[in-house]
């Protein structure tokens, strides 16, 4: 595929707001996962709370799209400066030539969730404030930063579980090469609900302490939230020599389990090597791997055969989720970002929480955040359903 | 402003008073007059016995309508690059575990949990035509046909390879029918491919445009039409119900619909 630029980017995790404080926290290997409480749920386990999503109001215009969802990509939109860099690109390619392509898992379910329990005790009706459209529906959060920075072009929410937010990459770059638009924001938002930590919960995929990915005593994980924004345009010809690009996608469906990853790992490796195949690369020419990392058992060693099978032992990989949490549908663009202040700040982030790697794992597992001159990076996500997505990022 | 072609090699459809393709041809092509009924969505022969029990609306009618697009043409599922279009998925297990979540014991059972991704579908179609080709999956709420038809043709467009769209919708049960009607349960599948073969049902072009979207003169297809996302695709499917070559605006977002247009295959 022809490569493509990371013209402005910003994420907001547990880990802090914008790029400077992820960085930082990053490289000095910090985790934002705390025993805390959330809403009313009663679970033993650590989250990934974003400090100050509640306290987030949205423009008076824009109230009908309340909800915990929208309000976290609203905190993440005022980071970096990332609305106005849009709106500078909308000004200068016109608001109907930049598309919206956002992934999320649950989207602004929280919402329903809260209504459900104020529902008309006669009637069983829901709550007459209740504003599905805005909110909950998977479309919400992609409606929202669209009319938020004023854009007129296209726009969807891809919603393939924990992979969402990676596979919009590639659907912008399609877009874009296809002469749709000229330029798109991707990301991802997930915030925080009952149904997802019920829901893992109940898969008993949930860990006790902060999640400790590829470790020997790993036990599952922890749910996170965030929100993660990139504004991918072409390449220029003769552009910054620092600027990051979009080299390749790879997706592939598993085929073999709706909430269990392919044992073997095969979905994952066709996933990679289809990234790395779009990008022109071979397997040496990548210098970190961003794992998925989940930290559920069955999950980090079918990466890892994958991973294995591909790079061998010897390219570095490290999974992030220890310091972010599992941010489901926003893992992916969350991991990109990520990729993308590696590549620039030049260092490979240790996975944070991690003691021990398995000694079952073959893959080269950094435990301590090093400078390391990276040039190109993959990036895995993978979720329900079988989805799976890579994306390779690197220098020009 | 650019154009992206396909060629249309087959399709399905289910809906409310259009149980299949042959019959809603007739209906949409004017041959036969509508009749409404509840769309009658078969059970899922894709599927092992126990899980065409446990699967809800949304999967029933996304397997079905992808089931009968592939049947119709000469394609193995397991080499397609799927695309599935919806505006909720699975209503059905959505109200379960809210209602679960509101009650005190909060426990929900693991196949609701993953059964309740938007992907569901998807996840299901491919374990079943053991199909290891990228898949996704779209929301645009009541835009989400325009999104899937864009996404699967820019697909096209960039894979030179044959793309399975199908669009669907199942309707919430109360109350969330209440904050979200929608009609009864639609499916339509279109199988692209980008180059005409044997048998190949028609050329399609699709461009953006500022337009306002087509109605229908049919009351009773446009109240369709109006109140199911899916069946945004209408004027697309009438289209090409005719046979001949013709254009058409979508619905797709506000100032921004799909003209499409259709020629037969020479």
């Amino acid at each position: 595929m022809r490569p493509l630029q990371l013209s402005h980017l910003t994420l907001t995790t547990c880990l802090g707001r914008g790029l400077e404080a992820t960085a930082g926290a990053l490289q000095r290997r910090e985790s934002g996962l705390a025993r805390r409480a959330f809403e009313t749920a009663v679970l033993d386990t650590c989250i990934g709370e974003v400090e100050g999503v509640d306290a987030v109001r949205l423009a008076p215009a824009l109230a009908a799209w309340d909800c915990r969802n929208n309000r976290l990509a609203e905190l993440g939109l005022a980071q970096d400066g990332f609305a106005e860099a849009v709106r500078a690109a909308a000004v200068r390619l016109g608001e109907a030539r930049i598309g919206v392509f956002l992934g999320t898992s649950t989207s602004g379910i929280l919402q329903t969730e809260q209504a459900y329990r104020r529902r008309d005790p006669a009637s069983g009706a829901l709550p007459a404030d209740f504003d599905y459209a805005h909110t909950h529906n998977t479309y919400s959060v992609s409606g929202y930063v669209r009319a938020r920075l004023a854009l007129a072009g296209p726009a969807w929410t891809v919603s393939t579980a924990c992979s969402s937010s990676a596979k919009v990459f590639g659907t912008a770059a399609r877009m874009i090469g296809a002469g749709l638009i000229d330029a798109a924001v991707v990301g991802g938002v997930d915030s925080l609900c009952l149904t997802t930590l019920y829901g893992f919960n109940s898969l008993e995929l949930l860990a006790r302490e902060p999640c400790r990915p590829w470790d020997r005593a790993r036990s599952g994980l922890s749910i996170g939230e965030a929100a993660a924004f990139a504004l991918l345009e072409p390449l220029p010809a003769a552009g910054t020599a620092d600027a990051i690009a979009l080299h390749g996608v790879g997706e592939s469906s598993d085929a073999h389990h709706m909430s269990a990853p392919h044992p073997e790992g095969l979905g994952a490796r066709r996933s990679i090597e289809s990234a790395l195949a779009a990008a022109g690369l071979q397997p040496a020419d990548i210098d970190y791997v961003n794992l998925h990392g989940t930290a559920t058992p069955s999950n980090d060693s079918a990466e890892d055969r994958a991973v294995t099978e591909v790079f061998g032992s010897r390219t570095p990989c490290s999974s992030t989720k220890g310091a972010t949490g599992h941010t489901l549908g926003a893992a992916g663009a969350v991991e990109a970002v990520i990729a993308a202040l590696a590549l620039r700040h030049g260092f490979i982030p240790g996975g944070a929480h991690t003691v021990e790697p398995d000694p079952a794992l073959r893959a080269q597992y950094t435990l301590q955040s090093r400078a390391a001159p990276l040039r190109r990076v993959l990036s895995n996500s993978f979720g329900f359903g079988g989805s799976n997505c890579s994306l390779v990022l690197g220098r020009r | 402003m650019s154009r992206l072609a396909a060629v249309i090699e087959s399709l399905a459809v289910i809906g409310p008073g259009l149980p299949d393709w042959p019959a809603a041809r007739a209906v949409l092509a004017g041959e036969q007059p509508y009749a409404a009924a509840p769309a009658a969505v078969p059970a899922p022969a894709l599927l092992p016995p126990n899980e065409r029990r446990r699967s809800g609306l949304a999967v029933k009618i996304a397997l079905a309508a992808g089931a009968s697009a592939l049947a119709a043409g000469r394609r193995d599922a397991a080499d397609i690059e799927t695309v599935f279009a919806s505006s909720s998925a699975d209503g059905d297990t959505c109200h379960a575990i809210c209602e679960q979540l509101a009650g005190s014991e909060r426990l929900i059972s693991p196949t609701r949990f993953h059964n309740s991704v938007h992907n569901a579908p998807s996840g299901y179609w491919s374990i079943a035509t053991r199909c290891m080709a990228p898949s996704t999956s779209v929301c645009g709420y009541d835009a989400s046909f325009g999104a899937g038809l864009l996404e699967a043709c820019a697909l096209l467009h960039a894979h030179r390879a044959p793309v399975l769209l199908v669009a669907y919708d199942a309707p919430y049960p109360e109350p969330l029918l209440a904050k979200r009607p929608v009609a009864d349960a639609f499916g339509v599948a279109l199988l692209l491919a980008p180059e005409a073969g044997p048998g190949a049902l028609a050329r399609l072009e699709v461009a953006a445009t500022p337009a306002a979207p087509m109605v229908l003169e049919d009351a009773a297809l446009e109240g369709l039409r109006r109140t199911i996302p899916s069946a945004r695709s209408l004027p697309l499917l009438r289209l090409l119900a005719g046979g001949a070559a013709g254009a058409a605006v979508l619905e797709y977002l506000d100032g921004y619909s799909l003209a499409v247009s259709v020629a037969p295959c020479a």
